[in-house]
């Protein structure tokens, strides 16, 4: 296993399976009475947030919590960053209060990179997003909901998602889930297709290891998921779509387009969705859409992430799985 | 000042002659010449060029002394063979009135390592929207020739016309910045392969090339000489190729760092690399390489840009843009176009010395290695190699991409105007 988790392009097949096991192990955790483990007792973990983003931190902090570590929550707004502190001392001062692991939110490219990789600080980094390069949990946890809607909660353990067909759609330029999303999908033996209008496309996309398409409709019927991506309003105002109404028709996802998918097939979304806009509100309340369970699924997959990094080798849930398996 | 034998050197690389320097100048070039009362400095087979002139160095001094001064920059200049550079006028205040420019220039006489001719602004505090006092920078005692706003673009097309003819007034010409400010909104790296995977912001080729494609144009309409600084792009190649089959009178530079690294290398995210134009792609390097042996692109130019530690010891977004590249420039030009074959040591001398003098009218510069002429001299131990080790640098700032990297060649000697700048590798 990796000491960092920057980019979800790191992670090999058996990295990305064996998280998702992990994480199985720990979502039986959350049907507990008592939702936590020893697990990382005595262990420090900082959330060091450059950007707001509530539910991100809230549940790495739920995930760090119930695994029993020390968290520390850091958000940059009203500390010495807004007085000019560069990330290299806030994340040495952070390190020297005796910290095991950072996990950082952070709007500049490549910041969690050049935390893991200056020789700045020794602790473990967690990528929880940066930019619009990478947020490698969000693509575990998409990839734990996939696993479990398309091939099943038991019968997954142990599997990847060999020839599920997948479609992103939205603001691919922008977007970190996006790119995260590609590479792990691409690792774990998906077939992946973006769609979004030409302008929303990134120059440099036909080497990633993905479909590009500009046309949801003829998707659609072929995707076995369809993870819809929030697109800002704001986007409109650099002429990346004439109006709200225009992209909102050629791209959103509403419940006739969503009746063209097959059966079985879900709609995800990593949130917040913007209801009106790439997301209608019939299919946001669907059962076919995952968007709660992501939620849910997000606590358990940085649980195993945790563990897994920080951990060690004793197992993360001890008794549990005999019990459970006498259980069945 | 008295007599100086440089014996056996390979001038401009070719058979070994020995070369007097009485004073100032080039007293007799020959071979067994007679040592009789000069100091001798056995060159042992080492290549001797004609002192190297960088047309564009960023000396920071006024406003930035913490990343270089006129001094420090001069000393780092002296150390890579450098006797004249250019310096950009984005200073502190802006090198846009005669008083500015003439402190510049008097601070580089009076340290003596190098002759600084200063730059002018195009226009008032690089703002792009009035033309700075042009006429008055020439006539001061900088005797100012070339004119950039360096560091932004001069993009609004009139005032850059109007800057074009202006200046052939005085025999001026304007060293552009060519980048499209609206194609480059938030632009951290080359847009491309690598740009998409890294989730940085893309600075398209395109916003080089348009600004060009515009400018030759616009030189060619009121007939005036038009410089391109850091040219960046395989496009952009193509662009002045055709402008120079037209008969337009446009020279363009590319910098030792475009010349040797790739966006590539923008994967460790490490802001040593960032820089402006962006490092681009191995297509585009070679077909820089190309230009320059092929006299398309005429000089190098090391657009050396010097910053404090704390502004590259940091994440990528929040770093400057620039590498320091006076000390490094010679032997990047060795290892990408002399060890390639693709350029002579007398094609050295001509893209890093005759041209860039020529262009920028720097007299006594990028003269011939004959009797008579200035002693401003450089001597390169060609067969050395090792590695870059940025604390020897003479510059401030060791924003260098190269630490560690191993690269041939090493000045040994500098004289300007047959005063020893260098003696064997160290400053006087």
């Amino acid at each position: 296993m990796l000491r960092h988790l920057i980019s979800a392009a790191d992670l090999t097949r058996d990295d990305a399976v064996l998280i998702l096991d992990t994480a199985e192990e720990m979502a039986r955790v959350a049907d507990r009475p008592i939702k936590k483990l020893p697990t990382l007792r005595g262990r420090t973990v900082v959330n060091l947030f450059f950007e707001d983003s509530t539910r991100t931190r809230i549940s790495f902090e739920a995930a760090e919590k119930r695994l029993s570590a020390d968290v520390i929550n850091f958000t940059a707004k009203g500390s010495s960053v807004s007085k000019g502190e560069s990330l290299k001392d806030t994340a040495q001062t952070l390190e020297a209060m005796g910290v095991d692991a950072v996990v950082i939110r952070h709007g500049a490219s490549g910041a969690p990179y050049r935390l893991a990789n200056s020789g700045w600080i020794d602790a473990a980094v967690i990528n929880a997003g940066d930019g619009t390069h990478q947020h490698p949990t969000q693509a575990l946890l998409d990839a734990f909901t996939m696993r479990r809607r398309l091939v099943g909660r038991d019968a997954g353990l142990g599997q990847d998602l060999g020839g599920r067909r997948i479609t992103v759609v939205g603001d691919i330029l922008h977007s970190r889930v996006a790119r995260s999303n590609v590479d792990l999908l691409h690792t774990l033996g998906a077939q992946v297709t973006l769609v979004a209008p030409p302008t929303l496309v990134p120059v440099g996309v036909g080497s990633w290891p993905c479909e590009v398409s500009y046309d949801l409709d003829a998707v659609l019927p072929k995707s076995d998921a369809v993870m819809m991506l929030r697109v800002q309003r704001e986007r409109m105002n650099a002429a990346f779509f004439p109006t709200e109404r225009e992209y909102s028709r050629r791209y959103g996802l509403d419940g006739d387009r969503m009746a063209r998918m097959p059966e079985h097939a879900v709609v995800m979304h990593p949130g917040p969705m913007v209801r009106g806009m790439e997301i209608t509100a019939e299919v946001a309340d669907s059962d076919r859409c995952t968007v709660v369970e992501q939620v849910a699924n997000g606590v358990s997959i940085r649980m195993a992430v945790l563990y897994l990094l920080l951990g060690g080798n004793e197992p993360a849930v001890t008794h549990t799985r005999t019990e459970e398996k006498s259980d069945r | 000042m008295s007599k100086i034998l440089i014996r056996g050197a390979k001038v401009l690389g070719h058979d070994p002659q020995d070369v007097l320097i009485d004073g100032e100048t080039i007293a007799e070039v020959g071979t067994g010449l007679s040592a009789d009362g000069a100091e001798v400095v056995e060159a042992d087979g080492k290549v001797l060029l004609p002192g190297l002139v960088d047309l564009h160095t960023h000396l920071r001094e006024p406003g930035r002394e913490d990343s270089e001064t006129v001094l420090t920059g001069t000393r780092a200049a002296a150390s890579g063979g450098f006797t004249a550079v250019f310096a950009m006028a984005n200073t502190f205040p802006v090198a846009d009135t005669a008083g500015v420019v003439e402190q510049v220039y008097r601070l580089g006489r009076d340290h003596g390592y190098c002759d600084v001719q200063p730059i002018g602004a195009v226009t008032v505090g690089l703002e792009g929207r009035n033309l700075a006092e042009l006429g008055a920078m020439h006539e001061s005692a900088a005797g100012v020739t070339v004119f950039s706003d360096d560091g932004k673009c001069v993009h609004d097309a009139v005032i850059m016309r109007r800057a074009l003819e202006y200046v052939k007034a005085f025999g001026g010409v304007v060293a552009q910045h060519a980048q499209e400010p609206r194609l480059t909104e938030g632009a951290e790296m080359n847009e491309g392969v690598v740009s998409a995977e890294l989730g940085l912001g893309g600075w398209p080729a395109v916003a080089e090339e348009s600004i060009i494609a515009r400018d030759v144009l616009l030189a060619e309409h009121v007939g005036s000489r038009v410089h391109i600084c850091h040219l960046s792009t395989a496009g952009s190649v193509e662009i002045v190729r055709w402008a120079k089959s037209r008969g337009i009178a446009v020279t363009a530079e590319v910098t030792p760092h475009h010349l040797l690294l790739t966006d590539e290398l923008v994967r460790t995210y490490n802001p040593v690399y960032k820089v402006n134009p962006p490092l681009r792609t191995e297509r585009d390097v070679l077909a820089l390489r190309e230009a320059l042996a092929d006299g398309t692109i005429d000089i190098v130019a090391t657009d050396h840009a010097p910053h404090p530690h704390e502004d590259k010891d940091c994440e990528w977004a929040a770093a400057a843009m620039g590498m320091v590249g006076l000390e490094t420039a010679l032997a990047v030009v060795q290892e990408t176009m002399v060890d390639t074959g693709l350029l002579t040591w007398a094609g050295v001398a001509d893209r890093m010395s005759v041209k860039p003098a020529e262009i920028g009218r720097a007299e006594g510069h990028g003269r011939p290695v004959s009797a008579g002429e200035p002693a401003n001299l450089t001597l390169v131990d060609t067969a050395y190699r090792g590695s870059v080790d940025p604390a020897g640098f003479a510059s401030r700032s060791r924003n260098t991409p190269y630490e560690g990297r191993e690269l041939p060649g090493r000045v040994t000697h500098t004289w300007l105007r047959g005063k020893a700048t260098l003696v064997d590798g160290k400053l006087t």
